[in-house]
Order: C-alpha cells, then sequence, then structure tokens
C-alpha cells in the first residue's frame, strides 16, 4: 500500500481522490455505492447565500463522451445547508468542503462567513466560474480584476483553506490563476465546465432551456490537462485537477501535470463506485511501479 | 431502501414487436427488493453516441424465476443497442431507484392507465393488486392493434380495456375516451405513458375528484438526485426553504418518478 496522503495548505486528504461540486450531492446519495470515510474530500454542491430555483426543465444534454448542463446552481440557501444538511454530515470521517456561489463579493463574502463556522468543513471552494447563472458565477472568473474582488472580499472573512474555481472560457487561464493567488487563494481547482450548445434540428430549437451549458465528461479532459499543466506552472499553491476523468489512468495524468489532487465528476453519473476504484487504481499503479508516496509524482511531467 | 449497481445476467430477449423488446434478467443471488414504478439505471455498452445510462422502468418481477423484466422500447442508439443483447450477456444495472407508485392507499376499484411503452410499470403494479385481493382495472391505449404490448400477462392480474387510435382494437380513440370511465366508479387511478395521455388523464381524474398518480420520464442523468437535472416544479407546501415561493424544482429520480398529481402544476 502507497503513501497516498496530500496535503493542500491546512487540509490533510487521506487520498488524492475528491468529488467535483453538482456531481455527487451531499454525498449521502452515494453511500450505498462507496464507503465516504474512502474518498479523500467531498466538495458538496454549489451553495449561496440565498435559495435558488436554478434554470428552468431541460437542463441537460447528452453529447459525445460528455454532457451539457445548465441547472443554475439549485440550491435551499446557506443557512439551510448550516441547519439541516451539515449535521446529516459532520461526523462522516472525510473532509466536507463547500462550493460556494454568489452573484456579488459581498453575497460570496457572507456565505463564506457562515461556512466558516462549521467545524467539520475544513475548506471551501470558490466558485468563480459557473457558466450558468446569469448574475456572478462565471461574469467574475473571465477577467482578472473581476476574480481578485471575490477572492479579496472572501479572504477578509473566510480563515480556513480557501479553494478558487477557475473557468476554462478564458483567453489565459494562467493570468487568471495569478490572479487569485496574488488575491490570497490557497489552492485552485480546474477546470469548471466549457461553455457550449446543443440543437434539436426537428424542433429547430436549443435544446437547453437558457440555451448554453457546461460541457463535462471525457470529451473535455485533453483540454483541461492541458490548463492543467498550464497553471501548475504559473502558480506556487497547489492545484486541484478535474475534467473529464473516469479512471485511475486518468487521475495519475493530472497528477504527473502537477495537480495535488484531483476531483471526479461527471463519472459518478455513469459509475456511482467510481471514485473508490480510481483510489484502488492509483494504489495499484504506484505498487506496481515501486513508487511508495503519490507525492512522487505530482508534476512529474517536466 | 437500499440501491445496488449489478451485474445481471440476460435470460432472454423477446423481440414483441419491431419498436419493442422484452429483456428478461436474473442475477445469481437473489435480486433486491423492488417496488412498482421504481427503475434501473441500466448501463449501454458498445454505442459510441451513448455516454449516460438509461432509466428503464421495471416492467415485472418474478421472485419464483429470480427474475426481472425491463420492457424497452426502441427509440434511440442506447436502445437500439439494449436491444441486440442477447442470451448470457451481462447488463450492469443500478437499482432499484425512484419512488413506486403507492401502495397503501385503501381502494377498493383502482384503474390502471397506461400508453405505449408506458404500459410497463403496470404489469407489477397489478401483480401486487391481484396478491392483495384487490380487483384491478387495466385501461391501455395504443395506436394500433400491434402496439399492444403483453395484453396475455395483463390478463393474469386484472379486467383488461383497450383503446386504439385506428380503432384496430377495443374501443376506438384515446384512453380517456374509453366508455369504461362513464360507466364505472374508480377510487385511484395510476398512470404511465405519453406526457399529453396523462395530462389528459390526470383532467379527468381532477373533475371527477378521483385520486390520480402519474409516472414522469424527465431526462436524466445520474438517477440518484444528485446532479439536479430532471427537475419538475411542484408546489413547495411544506418546503420551508422555499416557503414564499409557489412552485420549487424537484428530481423526478428521487422523488418521483411518480407523483400524485396535486403536487404538480399541471392544472395551472
Amino acid at each position: 500500500m502507497a503513501k497516498l496522503d496530500v496535503q493542500i495548505k491546512d487540509l490533510r486528504l487521506k487520498n488524492p481522490v475528491m468529488t467535483a461540486s453538482g456531481t455527487f450531492g451531499y454525498g449521502l446519495e452515494f453511500q450505498d455505492f462507496v464507503p465516504l470515510e474512502e474518498i479523500g474530500g467531498i466538495i458538496v454542491k454549489g451553495t449561496t447565500l440565498y435559495p435558488r430555483e436554478g434554470n428552468d426543465y431541460p437542463r441537460m444534454a447528452e453529447t459525445p463522451m460528455g454532457m451539457l448542463n445548465c441547472v443554475g446552481l439549485q440550491n435551499k440557501g446557506v443557512d439551510y445547508f448550516c441547519q439541516h444538511i451539515y449535521p446529516q454530515l459532520k461526523d462522516i470521517d472525510t473532509n466536507w468542503i463547500v462550493n460556494v456561489s454568489g452573484s456579488s463579493p459581498e453575497d460570496y463574502a457572507e456565505c463564506a462567513a457562515r461556512i466558516d463556522a462549521l467545524e467539520q468543513v475544513p475548506a471551501i471552494e470558490l466558485n468563480i466560474s459557473c457558466p450558468n447563472v446569469k448574475d456572478g458565477g462565471m461574469a467574475f472568473g473571465t477577467t482578472c480584476a473581476g476574480a481578485e474582488s471575490v477572492v479579496k472580499a472572501v479572504r477578509q472573512r473566510y480563515h480556513k483553506t480557501l479553494i478558487v474555481k477557475l473557468s476554462p472560457n478564458v483567453t489565459n487561464i494562467a493570468d487568471i490563476a495569478r490572479a487569485v493567488e496574488a488575491a490570497g487563494a490557497d489552492c485552485v481547482s480546474l477546470i469548471n465546465t466549457l461553455m457550449g450548445m446543443a440543437v434539436d434540428i426537428e424542433k429547430r430549437k436549443k435544446v437547453l432551456s437558457i440555451g448554453t451549458g457546461g460541457l463535462s465528461g471525457p470529451c473535455v479532459k485533453p483540454v483541461a490537462l492541458r490548463m492543467v499543466y498550464q497553471v501548475a506552472h504559473a502558480v506556487r499553491i497547489p492545484v486541484i485537477g478535474l475534467g473529464g476523468i473516469t479512471t485511475a489512468k486518468d487521475a495519475l495524468e493530472f497528477l504527473m501535470c502537477g495537480a495535488t489532487a484531483i476531483e471526479i465528476g461527471t463519472a459518478n453519473f455513469l459509475d456511482p463506485a467510481v471514485t473508490l476504484k480510481v483510489r484502488n487504481g492509483i494504489n495499484d499503479w504506484l505498487d506496481s511501479h515501486g513508487v511508495a508516496d503519490v507525492n512522487d509524482i505530482i508534476g512529474a511531467i517536466e | 431502501m437500499k440501491k445496488y449497481e449489478l451485474n445481471l445476467t440476460v435470460r432472454s430477449v423477446e423481440r414483441l414487436h419491431e419498436r419493442y423488446v422484452l429483456i428478461k434478467l436474473t442475477d445469481d443471488q437473489p435480486l433486491p427488493q423492488m417496488l412498482p414504478g421504481q427503475f434501473v439505471e441500466v448501463r449501454v455498452d458498445g454505442s459510441p453516441t451513448t455516454f449516460l445510462r438509461r432509466p428503464i422502468s421495471i416492467n415485472f418481477v418474478d421472485k419464483e424465476q429470480n427474475e426481472l423484466w425491463l420492457l424497452v422500447a426502441t427509440v434511440g442508439d442506447g436502445t437500439r443497442q439494449l436491444a441486440k443483447l442477447q442470451t448470457g450477456d451481462e447488463l450492469n444495472g443500478v437499482l432499484p431507484l425512484g419512488n413506486g407508485f403507492s401502495l397503501t392507499a385503501p381502494c377498493h376499484s383502482p384503474l390502471l392507465v397506461g400508453g405505449g411503452v408506458g404500459v410497463a410499470p403496470l404489469l407489477y403494479l397489478g401483480k401486487w393488486y391481484k396478491d392483495n385481493g384487490i380487483d384491478v382495472t387495466f385501461l391501455l391505449g395504443a395506436r394500433t392493434k400491434g402496439d399492444l404490448l403483453l395484453m396475455d400477462e395483463f390478463r393474469k392480474y386484472g379486467r383488461v380495456m383497450v383503446t386504439t387510435e385506428d380503432g384496430s382494437d377495443g374501443e376506438k380513440g384515446f384512453v380517456t375516451n374509453h366508455s369504461v370511465l362513464q360507466q364505472e366508479r374508480f377510487d385511484l387511478i395510476q398512470c404511465c405513458g405519453p406526457t399529453p395521455m396523462m395530462k389528459a388523464v390526470a383532467r379527468y381524474a381532477h373533475e371527477k375528484c378521483i385520486a390520480c398518480e402519474v409516472s414522469l420520464e424527465n431526462l436524466m442523468a445520474c438517477g440518484l438526485g444528485a446532479c439536479l437535472c430532471c427537475v419538475e416544479k411542484v408546489k413547495s407546501i411544506g418546503d420551508e426553504a422555499v416557503a414564499e415561493a409557489p412552485a420549487t424544482n424537484v428530481c423526478v429520480c428521487k422523488e418521483g418518478p411518480v407523483f400524485n398529481i396535486n403536487r404538480l402544476l399541471w392544472q395551472n
């Protein structure tokens, strides 16, 4: 058994496998398939200061080796999370991380401050990259100034490990990563979904209710891998890699490109036990290649 | 109910019609408990254009034979691939998912209304009624006689009424035109079929003050209530987080697929 634990600022993960926000519910939905304690970190659904109904149906379109979604941050708000969901999670021994979104820097900061008070949530992931909301979300994540404004506002009110999730829908993701690092982020995670579109030729209409959606799944993996490599070489803070990871081989590619940990997203829909299989697969590969510590392969590709 | 991911074994694949196949599955272990109206998310192997699992409603569970039946309409590449399965092949399924039809409502004369491939979950539901000593009536609609599926099976569990759009079998017209609805009084309607049909049935039930449940089939990804893609807007009664909102989005895969029509916004 190889040493699998990794460190991101004050966040200690027992293994580098995490779940991506919006693809694993609150973890509880997957309990019949995976012992949640075996997962390095669980990033729960995007949470906002106030409840959000999300976008209208249809919210999903299948694509070759992937899918588009335009859920639009449906959630019951941070107070509901703190009062009703957190009590169900706090005694399960994994790292519970809340994905935080908002429509103004003040909203983000207030939401983050309320989560700061939760003892068993050691980190948040700031979502400045949701492509499916009109107000906020990706609007902040596509300019250096916008990203900086949110991270600075949150940094003043949030004292634990601050992860910032980046959008791939930008000209130069390394510039955004540097701006986020300078504003006080402890870690960046990437990539969020790529903005896309689907068309129904019989109805001569757009498939999704808001016209566009975020593309995820194995089809985005090469783009994600390239961006993780670029960002890992542009910043000093740790990088979490995600985008189409379905197998241990995919995960190892991201680790070698410089990711300290990885998130599994859309693959949870195909195989509800995929997280455990990826963790075991990473361990098996390390063992069979005589690598004693997963940290020895992180950033192995120059 | 505990959910499982199982590699089931195909015992037989029977083509009922050019567009429908009946797949009978089994497992080495006794199959998990499943309720009428629940569904299975099946993985489709060997179809490059099929990325997601396909939700298929549970058609029937034969406990003695340890068999699970899935009635599949071949509507796209994924379901066409499923139709190519052969005896002995494996089929990976996540099951049982969702909340099925109410089985506790005190009722004496339930009417089960189905259309097209939507008749599928009513067979297992009809068996539950027969096992519990309740006389059930099936009202099944199809475009034409050839589209009526599993008629001999339905007759084992209750009285079967039929409508066809071309009049080739039973009464001509839609299920809501059938004379039995005028002649008899039912105290519960449970329905699965195309949305326009379910809406017409819901309208009838609402007018006659008959309790009514419908099974929705919104487009799904995960089937577990995680991705929030298959949402339906429902009345937000009793939900404190959204108490001020008139309606809230819930996952059909987790809160449904079966809903009481009083919860839906169809009458609006």
